[in-house]
């Protein structure tokens, strides 16, 4: 799926191989986009977590194909439709509130009915659904350097809104009553926060694919949440997990004939069980 | 409408794989773990591309893939009972698994990958053969045997585990069973709704009888009646507007039926308090 | 100005319905106070009028001098709750952080200000006897070492007034007396007014200085000895309510009418 025969795999000598990666200048702009995405998802994901919303930020990344197909029906730019869909997909998650079972529940049919929305579009306009193979399983091959300002400037606007609002988050998370107390601003941050899930998937997904953001944000978290419950070291363990995982993941698909979106998911599963299997 | 066999076969094999999810979704929503019918639904999708890289029958790829992950899940969940993000987890590396099985099959492949594919994702009771309603309704009475048997124990389980365990009802063994059923009713829905909508035929009318019914099982018939319900308008509409593919129509559905549920509930419950009883002193 | 609170004629209500009226009270600093009665005759609500979180329908109240609601960043509350789960990791150190600084916007600044913070943090839990189990994950700890860092962070923010809701509700009689112990000490030291909502009086008798009785639509205040007597009672349910004193001590209510059914939450109080 990856490269062509243009060149010898894997030499085994680790300096050299490391320039065969780097004198690719898709590769090097895989690496950048990757690293970006993988930093987002550590953190992100370390929240999500926390808050125990994995299928909701499953659920948001699914939306973005119905936004998409939408928006190509509609003659819209794609774009709107991924951020408009995550953004409305959102909205309605947070609209939901109450016993946990009801939300899942309806999280649920937010998703398949989304996604249903989404196969009606793209049999109203003839297309295929190659759209939906590059969303969900992405494609590294041809990120233009564009693209790479765009992850990036996205990801960065995604960590300083982290930054602001980690505290009164985790302090939400962990203790809503008491917080609500002390003057947190609970609701408005519960939704703050799939908001700014919604839209950090829908940008890195068009790029990466949905697979990939999904990964790393629950795989690289959980293992952290596994090793250590301190926030602070939680974190940048998340976050380091995500990017070893992601360079790791790179490589390997670069030298080899293998998807990267497998790599990433199994390198990062690995440490997952590795750490359950220590009884805390 | 009735005339057509496509129809008739669409119906009956609907009707069967309705009620199987409609039992299942019931649980799955009281027992919280509505996420992993959705992970199972996706297995169900890695598990065909496996079979067909492998040049193995597809279905037998599906069943085998969601019935192992689903007692997988349970088992790494506590008491078999698995968290969203032990789910999660699993159900990004089953991804990756598909990943590399679909670049597999499309390098080995044809040109009827691409259907094939798509039959998967969202699948097409309207091209039902003989032989898949006969799959269809076997494996769904199996199903739903199955479920109807171990129905009061996994209710007990479900509500109250510690007691249950107490009694002498075997908690973690139910679990492990019940993830496996839903793999089941998963990989065979696949074939009616798609591994991506299987979720709509779970999850909303499920729910909707949760908001609505008084009693578990004055709820679990409701949910069979809802989600039966959704095939059969579901087909119908599909069948009225051609553009309208059938797994969207039952899908879209489900969820209005969801939709005025909760609403109605939501509604009573002012009128409720409207009427003057007084709150927390 | 050396009263905590102050009520004059207050009156509280939820919708239509007036939960209590005429209390007039004073909580001095530093005072173990007690806020007793039967469910529903309105302790919690009082909490609230304190908070600030519900205006009085009627009559005054000056919490630490100001109106309720304003000095709220002197307040330390405890709500009722039931304990974290078991598969809650967060250390209880990190917990009591959360008191410090939690709802503070912005990333925290290191340097002095990262000293300061641990510093405070080493000492209040300190204050509350935890430092032997502070680092372990919340959820393996037991009700009674839970209470304690909750404690710890209502405390962490020096306030001024404490507010308990039920902190004794699922402990054991030695952790009772524990905490009972605790909290009286942190009055006498750090000169902090404490109200205490308890449904058992006996467990914090002997360490209370003055209770308010919440009962029949008002409240009277005063020391155990005044308050929880026959005759008090009696006037206040409006009914023949006998206390009764059992050979160790202990006191016993006989004789409270069923309080009216109220359609409510189940913090219903």
């Amino acid at each position: 799926m990856l490269i062509d025969a243009a060149f010898q795999g894997l030499s085994w000598n680790l300096a050299h191989d490391v320039r065969e990666l780097f004198a690719f200048h898709f590769m090097v702009n895989a690496l950048l986009a990757g690293t970006a995405v993988a930093v987002m998802g550590g953190a992100v994901g370390w929240f999500m977590v926390l808050r125990r919303q994995a299928f909701a930020g499953h659920t948001l990344a699914m939306i973005a194909f119905p936004g998409a197909a939408g928006a190509t029906l509609a003659g819209l730019p794609i774009a709107f439709g991924y951020f408009g869909a995550c953004a409305a997909g959102a909205l309605a998650l947070a609209g939901v509130s109450g016993r946990h079972s009801r939300e899942s529940a309806a999280t649920g049919t937010v998703q398949a009915f989304a996604l249903g929305l989404g196969f009606l579009f793209v049999g109203l306009y003839h297309g295929l659904l190659n759209g939906l193979q590059a969303l969900l399983f992405g494609t590294f091959l041809g990120i233009d350097d564009g693209q790479v300002r765009t992850i990036v400037a996205v990801v960065a606007v995604a960590l300083a809104a982290l930054a602001v609002g980690a505290r009164p988050l985790l302090f939400a998370s962990v203790d809503a009553d008491v917080a609500r107390a002390a003057g947190v601003p609970v609701r408005l941050l519960s939704f703050s926060f799939l908001l700014l899930l919604g839209l950090a998937v829908a940008a890195t997904s068009q790029i990466t694919g949905a697979l990939l953001v999904f990964a790393l944000l629950v795989t690289p978290a959980a293992t952290a949440h596994r090793l250590t419950s301190r926030p602070l070291v939680g974190l940048g363990l998340s976050v380091a997990i995500a990017l070893v995982v992601t360079w790791l993941g790179l490589a390997l698909a670069f030298f080899s004939v293998y998807p990267v979106g497998f790599y990433v998911t199994s390198l990062a599963f690995a440490p997952y069980v590795v750490a359950r299997s220590l009884r805390r | 409408m009735l005339t057509h066999e496509f129809m008739r076969n669409a119906l009956l094999a609907g009707t069967f794989i309705g009620a199987a999810c409609g039992f299942v979704g019931y649980f799955l929503v009281l027992r919280a773990q509505v996420f992993a019918g959705d992970a199972l639904s996706h297995v169900a999708f890695t598990g065909a591309l496996a079979a067909a890289a492998l040049g193995v029958d597809v279905r037998i790829g599906l069943f085998a893939a969601t019935i192992a992950v689903g007692i997988g899940m349970g088992g790494l969940g506590d008491r078999a009972h698995p968290d969203d993000v032990t789910i999660g987890t699993v159900f990004a590396w089953i991804l990756g698994l598909g990943v590399l099985f679909l670049a597999l099959f499309t390098t080995s492949g044809s040109a009827t990958n691409g259907t094939a594919a798509v039959r998967v994702l969202f699948g097409s009771l309207f091209g039902l053969s003989r032989g898949d309603v006969a799959l269809a309704v076997a494996v769904s009475a199996v199903a739903l045997a199955a479920l109807l048997g171990m129905s009061r124990p996994l209710l007990f389980a479900s509500l109250d585990p510690r007691v249950a365990a107490a009694r002498a009802v075997p908690v973690g063994l139910l679990g492990l069973g019940f993830l496996g059923i839903v793999g089941l009713v998963a990989a065979e829905a696949t074939q009616a709704v798609g591994a991506l909508l299987l979720l709509g035929l779970v999850a909303p009318p499920a729910a909707a009888a949760h908001e609505l019914g008084r009693t578990p099982f004055a709820g679990l018939a409701l949910s069979v009646a809802l989600a039966v319900g959704s095939v059969w308008l579901g087909l119908v509409l599909a069948y009225e507007i051609s553009q309208l593919p059938p797994s969207t129509a039952i899908v879209g559905v489900a969820a209005a039926l969801y939709a005025v549920a909760a609403a109605y509930v939501r509604l009573s419950g002012q009128f409720g308090e409207m009427s003057g009883s007084s709150r927390k002193p | 100005m050396s009263e905590a609170i102050r009520l004059e004629d207050a009156a509280a209500a939820r919708g239509r319905h007036v939960i209590w009226e005429h209390v007039s009270l004073t909580v001095e600093q530093g005072e173990f106070v007690a806020v007793l009665g039967s469910n529903g005759a309105g302790k919690s609500t009082f909490l609230d009028v304190v908070l600030g979180l519900l205006p009085l329908h009627h009559g005054s109240a000056r919490i630490l001098g100001r109106a309720p609601g304003d000095a709220n960043a002197e307040i330390g509350y405890l709500p009722q709750r039931h304990n974290f789960d078991a598969s809650a990791r967060i250390r209880g150190v990190d917990v009591v952080r959360l008191g410090l600084d939690g709802a503070r916007w912005g990333v925290p600044l290191p340097g002095r200000p990262a000293r300061a913070r641990k510093e405070r943090l080493r000492e209040v839990i300190a204050l509350v006897g935890a430092e032997s189990y502070a680092e372990r994950p919340i959820g393996a700890l037991s009700g009674g070492e839970q209470q304690r860092l909750l404690i710890a962070q209502a405390l962490v923010r020096r306030p001024r007034l404490l507010l308990l809701d039920e902190p004794l509700d699922s402990l054991d009689l030695t952790n009772q007396a524990g905490v009972a112990a605790l909290v009286q000490r942190i009055c006498r030291d750090e000169g902090v007014a404490v109200l205490l909502v308890a449904h058992d009086v006996n467990p914090i008798l002997g360490y209370l200085d003055r209770v308010v009785y919440f009962a029949g639509g008002t409240a009277v205040a005063g020391t155990p000895a005044e308050v929880i007597t026959s005759e008090t009672l009696s006037r206040l349910y409006g009914a023949p309510v006998e206390v009764l004193r059992t050979g160790d001590g202990r006191l016993v209510v006989v004789g409270v009418p069923e309080p009216p059914f109220v359609h409510g939450s189940r913090h219903a109080h």
